[in-house]
C-alpha cells in the first residue's frame, strides 16, 4: 500500500462521510442532563405548532379521509359507503367539467404568472432611487386586497360593456369581448385578474435577482453579451431555484383556484349567474359540501385533489433535478 | 300545564320526522298521554333537548333563554316586531343573533347540540332541513298555540310541509309584477299589455322595438326576461310547474318548459344575445336615483315587488308603470319566495320558539310592524305601498286599512294592485329534501341556454337528469330513514 493510497481522500459520498466520522465520545452525566433539558425545552417550544398542526390540520385530514368513505350530511351519523364516493367521482359530469376548466386555467396562468412576476421583477430590479421603493409596494399592494374584492373588480373591470379593460381596447382600436359573460372568454379573464396579484412572487424574484454575482454579468458584457442572453444565460439559470419555488406555489395555488371565481360567478349575489366556464374543481367541490351538504362525496373529492397535487408536485420536483440550480451544486 | 312527556331518543327522531307521533311498543302509553294533553287543551310535539315530547299551550307562561338566529331589526318592521314578540313574553330573555342565516353554521350547532331555540330561514330552505332531521314539526306548536294555519297563504304552506308535516311558519312573501317605462313604450307604440306575457310574441317584439344598439353595444334594454331566475314563472305561464305537487319528480324536460325556455332565451337573442343584455345590466346603479327606469336603459321585465319601494324611495318621478305578469291564457302569475320561523331540533326553549314564532307572524303583529313603516314613510314624504306577508288576514288589513286610505296616485296605485293580484295567484314549489340541487339543476340547464353553450331541449334534459337523480337520492333517504 502507497503512501498516496494511505492517506484519507475527501469525503465524496454519505458513506465515506460515516466512515471516516470518529466516533462520538461518551457523554457525561452533567451532558446527559443538559441535553434532556434541552429537548425538554425545544419540545416545549414548537408544542404550540404541534398541538395546532394536529388538531386544526392533521387531525381534520384524517378525519376526512374517513368521511370519504361515508354518506355524511354534517347532522346524522356518517354511514359507511366504502369506495362508492370515488366511483361516483368517475360518473359526475361535473367533475369531469371541473377538471377540465381547472387544467386550463392552471396550464395558462401558471406559465403566465412566472413571466409575469420574472419581467416585473426584472424591472424592478433595474429601478433605482426613491422609486424603486415605491413601485415595489404598487406592485405589491393588489395582494392586500381581498380575494373576494379581487372578484368582485373583475366583473367591473372586465364588464363588456362599460369595463376599464375594453374601454382601453377600444382606445387601440380592439373591440373587447364579453369577458364575464362569454363562456370562451371566462376563463382568460379570471386568467388576466390573476395577474394583479403577482407581488408576493415578484417580491421573491427581486430578492433571488439581487444575489446574482454581479462579476457574472461584469465577464458576460465583456463579452459582449446583450440583455437577453444575459438574462437567459445567468439571471434565469443562477434564479432556477426560486422561480422553480414560485412555479410550483403557483401551481399549486391554480389547481386550488376559488375566491375569485366563486366571487364574480357563483356567490351569494351571482349565484342565478353562474357559469359553466368558471367551474373549478374547488368551486365544485365547496357546493357538494356546502350548498348539497354531501360531506361524505365532497371529502372524497378533496382527496383526489390532494392526490392530483401531491403527483403533480413530485413530477415538478424530479424534472427540478434537470432544470434547477442551488447554489452548492457540483453541477 | 308546562309538563314534558320523555321519550326514548329513537322515538323522538321518529317524533321529529312524524310530527310526534309515538310508535312501538310505548304507543297505546303515548296515545294516552296526548289524548290526555288534548283534552286539557294543549299539544304535544318535538323540539326540547335530546328531541324529548314538548307541551305547547298558549295560555302557559314562558320563560328562560331564547336565542333568535337568521333574523333582523335593522328596520322598523323588524324592530317592531321582536319588541311585539319580546313584550308578548316578558319573562324571556330574546338573545338574538343578527343577520341571515348561515346553514352550515346552523347545522354543525345542531350536530353540536348546541342550536339556536328559533331560526327564521327562507322557505326553500327548510325541506332540505327538515330532511335532515334539523328542524322539527310544528304542527303541534300552532296547534297549541291555537292558531288557524288557513290564514297563510297555501303557496307559502306548501313550500314548508314536507311528508304532510308542517316545519314552519311562515313570514314574509315575495311576488313578482311586471315593471315597464311608460315612455319607451310610448315611443314604440306599445301598452303594458304587451309586455305583462299574455302573449309571448308580443314580448319578443317590443323587446325588439324598445332595445337601442349603437355601436354595438346595447344601450337600452328592451325586455329582461330575467333568466334564469324567473324560468319558474315562465314554464307556469305556459302550464306547467318544474317540480311535482309531491315535490318528487321534476318536470324539467316537459316540453312547455323547454318552449318557456326557447322563447325567454330568444327575448334576450332578439337583443344582441345575454351578453350584451348582462353586460348592461351589470353596469347600471339599481338601487340608486340612477336606476334603469329612471335613466330610460330598460324597457320592462317581470320583477319582485319590493322594487316598487326601491323606485318610490329613490326616483319617484320614473316614467314607471306596473301590472301582474299573465299566462299564455291571460290569468296573473307569480312565483312565491320568502321566509319562514322554524324550531331547531335540540331547541332548549321550543315553547317560547313557538310562542315568538306565532307572535311575530300573527295579524297584530303585522299591523303594528306595518303602521310603523307608515309612520316612517310619512315622515320621508314618501307613500307606503303595502307590507306583503304570508297571512292573509294581515294583508287583507293592511290594505284595507293603511294603504287603500292614502288614496295613493298613479303608478303606485295600479302597482299595488297589481302586487295583491298577484299574490293571490301565486304558487311554489313543494318542500323536498334536494331543493339545493334542484334549484342548481334548472338554474344551470338555464344559464347553459343564455350562454350559448346548449339548446334548450339538451340542456334541460341533462338538467332533468341531474334533478331527479338528487330528489330520489335525497327522498330514498328520508324514506329509509322514516
Amino acid at each position: 500500500m502507497s503512501a498516496a493510497d494511505a492517506r484519507p481522500g475527501p469525503a465524496t459520498g454519505a458513506g465515506a462521510t460515516r466512515a471516516g466520522r470518529s466516533p462520538r465520545p461518551p457523554l457525561s452525566r452533567g451532558a446527559r442532563a443538559r441535553r434532556r433539558r434541552d429537548t425538554r425545552a425545544a419540545l416545549l417550544f414548537i408544542s404550540p405548532w404541534v398541538v395546532g398542526f394536529a388538531v386544526f390540520t392533521a387531525w381534520p385530514m384524517l378525519y376526512s379521509a374517513y368521511l370519504s368513505l361515508t354518506d355524511y350530511d354534517v347532522i346524522n351519523a356518517p354511514s359507511f359507503v366504502g369506495l362508492d364516493n370515488y366511483r361516483r367521482l368517475a360518473d359526475d359530469p361535473d367533475v369531469v367539467l371541473a377538471v377540465g376548466n381547472t387544467l386550463w386555467y392552471a396550464v395558462v396562468q401558471v406559465p403566465l404568472h412566472v413571466l409575469t412576476s420574472l419581467g416585473l421583477a426584472l424591472l424592478l430590479e433595474r429601478a433605482g432611487g426613491r422609486t424603486a421603493g415605491f413601485f415595489r409596494t404598487a406592485f405589491y399592494l393588489p395582494n392586500m386586497t381581498p380575494p373576494v374584492a379581487v372578484g368582485v373588480l373583475l366583473l367591473l373591470l372586465f364588464n363588456g360593456q362599460s369595463g376599464l379593460v375594453n374601454e382601453v381596447l377600444g382606445w387601440v382600436g380592439v373591440d373587447g369581448p364579453a369577458w364575464t359573460t362569454d363562456p370562451a372568454w371566462v376563463k382568460p379573464g379570471l386568467v388576466l385578474v390573476s395577474l394583479l396579484t403577482t407581488g408576493s412572487s415578484v417580491i421573491i424574484l427581486l430578492a433571488a435577482l439581487r444575489d446574482v454575482p454581479r462579476e457574472l454579468y461584469d465577464a458576460a458584457l465583456v463579452d459582449g453579451a446583450g440583455f437577453w442572453r444575459r438574462t437567459l444565460r445567468i439571471t434565469v439559470p443562477m434564479i432556477s431555484g426560486p422561480l422553480f419555488f414560485v412555479t410550483v406555489i403557483g401551481t399549486i395555488s391554480a389547481l386550488q383556484a376559488f375566491t375569485e371565481a366563486y366571487t364574480a360567478y357563483f356567490g351569494a349575489g351571482n349565484s342565478t349567474y353562474s357559469n359553466d366556464a368558471a367551474l373549478f374543481y374547488s368551486i365544485h367541490l365547496f357546493r357538494t359540501a356546502f350548498e348539497y351538504l354531501q360531506m361524505g362525496y365532497a371529502s372524497a373529492m378533496a382527496w383526489a385533489l390532494f392526490v392530483v397535487i401531491l403527483l403533480v408536485t413530485l413530477v415538478q420536483l424530479r424534472l427540478s433535478r434537470r432544470f434547477v440550480y442551488y447554489e452548492g451544486d457540483q453541477r | 300545564m308546562g309538563s314534558t312527556t320523555r321519550s326514548s331518543g329513537a322515538a323522538a327522531r321518529g317524533g321529529a320526522r312524524r310530527g310526534g307521533r309515538h310508535r312501538g311498543p310505548g304507543a297505546l302509553a303515548a296515545s294516552l298521554a296526548v289524548g290526555a294533553l288534548l283534552a286539557a287543551g294543549c299539544a304535544t310535539g318535538t323540539g326540547g333537548d335530546g328531541g324529548e315530547a314538548v307541551d305547547y299551550d298558549a295560555d302557559a307562561p314562558v320563560g328562560g333563554e331564547l336565542v333568535v338566529a337568521g333574523f333582523g331589526t335593522g328596520d322598523e318592521v323588524g324592530a317592531v316586531r321582536l319588541a311585539t314578540a319580546e313584550a308578548a313574553m316578558p319573562d324571556v330573555d330574546v338573545q338574538l343573533v343578527e343577520g341571515d342565516l348561515d346553514v352550515q353554521q346552523f347545522l354543525s350547532a345542531v350536530a353540536a347540540d348546541d342550536p339556536p331555540d328559533v331560526i327564521g330561514a327562507n322557505r326553500d330552505q327548510i325541506g332540505t332541513l327538515a330532511a335532515r332531521g334539523a328542524v322539527v314539526p310544528l304542527d303541534a306548536c300552532l296547534e297549541g298555540e291555537g292558531v288557524d294555519t288557513s290564514v297563510y297563504r297555501d303557496s307559502a304552506l306548501g313550500q314548508l310541509t314536507l311528508d304532510g308535516a308542517l316545519y314552519g311558519v311562515p313570514e314574509f312573501n315575495q311576488v313578482q309584477v311586471v315593471m315597464a317605462n311608460q315612455q319607451l313604450l310610448d315611443e314604440a307604440g306599445l301598452t303594458l299589455a304587451d309586455v305583462d306575457g299574455s302573449s309571448w310574441e308580443a314580448v319578443g317584439a317590443a323587446a325588439e322595438a324598445m332595445a337601442v344598439r349603437e355601436d354595438g353595444d346595447l344601450q337600452v334594454i328592451g325586455y329582461d326576461s330575467k333568466l334564469p331566475e324567473f324560468l319558474p314563472l315562465w314554464a307556469q305561464a305556459d302550464g306547467v310547474r318544474l317540480l311535482s305537487d309531491d315535490g318528487r319528480t321534476a318536470h324539467l324536460d316537459d316540453p312547455a318548459v323547454v318552449e318557456a325556455l326557447t322563447f325567454a332565451a330568444d327575448v334576450y337573442a332578439r337583443q344582441g344575445g345575454f351578453s350584451a343584455v348582462k353586460a348592461n345590466r351589470d353596469a347600471q346603479d339599481f338601487f340608486g336615483a340612477e336606476n334603469q327606469f329612471a335613466t330610460g336603459v330598460l324597457g320592462a321585465m317581470p320583477f319582485e315587488q319590493w322594487y316598487l319601494n326601491v323606485l318610490d324611495e329613490v326616483s319617484p318621478d320614473a316614467p314607471v308603470v306596473f301590472g301582474t305578469v299573465k299566462t299564455r291564457e291571460g290569468e296573473p302569475v307569480a312565483y312565491t319566495a320568502g321566509s319562514a320561523w322554524a324550531i331547531p331540533a335540540g331547541s332548549g326553549n321550543p315553547q317560547a320558539a313557538c310562542r315568538l314564532a306565532v307572535t311575530m307572524t300573527a295579524t297584530d303583529t303585522w299591523m303594528a310592524a306595518a303602521q310603523a313603516r307608515v309612520d316612517a314613510v310619512e315622515a320621508d314624504g314618501r307613500r307606503f305601498t303595502g307590507l306583503l306577508t304570508a297571512n292573509t288576514e294581515a294583508d287583507e288589513r293592511i290594505r284595507t286599512e293603511l294603504v287603500e286610505p292614502q288614496d295613493l296616485p298613479e303608478p303606485w296605485a295600479s302597482g299595488v294592485d297589481a302586487v295583491y293580484a298577484a299574490e293571490d295567484a301565486s304558487f311554489s314549489f313543494a318542500a323536498n329534501p334536494a331543493d339545493a340541487e334542484f334549484t342548481q339543476a334548472w338554474q344551470d340547464a338555464a344559464n347553459r341556454v343564455v350562454n350559448g353553450q346548449m339548446e334548450p331541449q339538451e340542456s334541460l334534459e341533462r338538467a332533468q337528469q341531474e334533478a331527479q337523480a338528487a330528489l330520489d337520492a335525497a327522498w330514498a333517504e328520508w324514506d329509509e330513514r322514516g
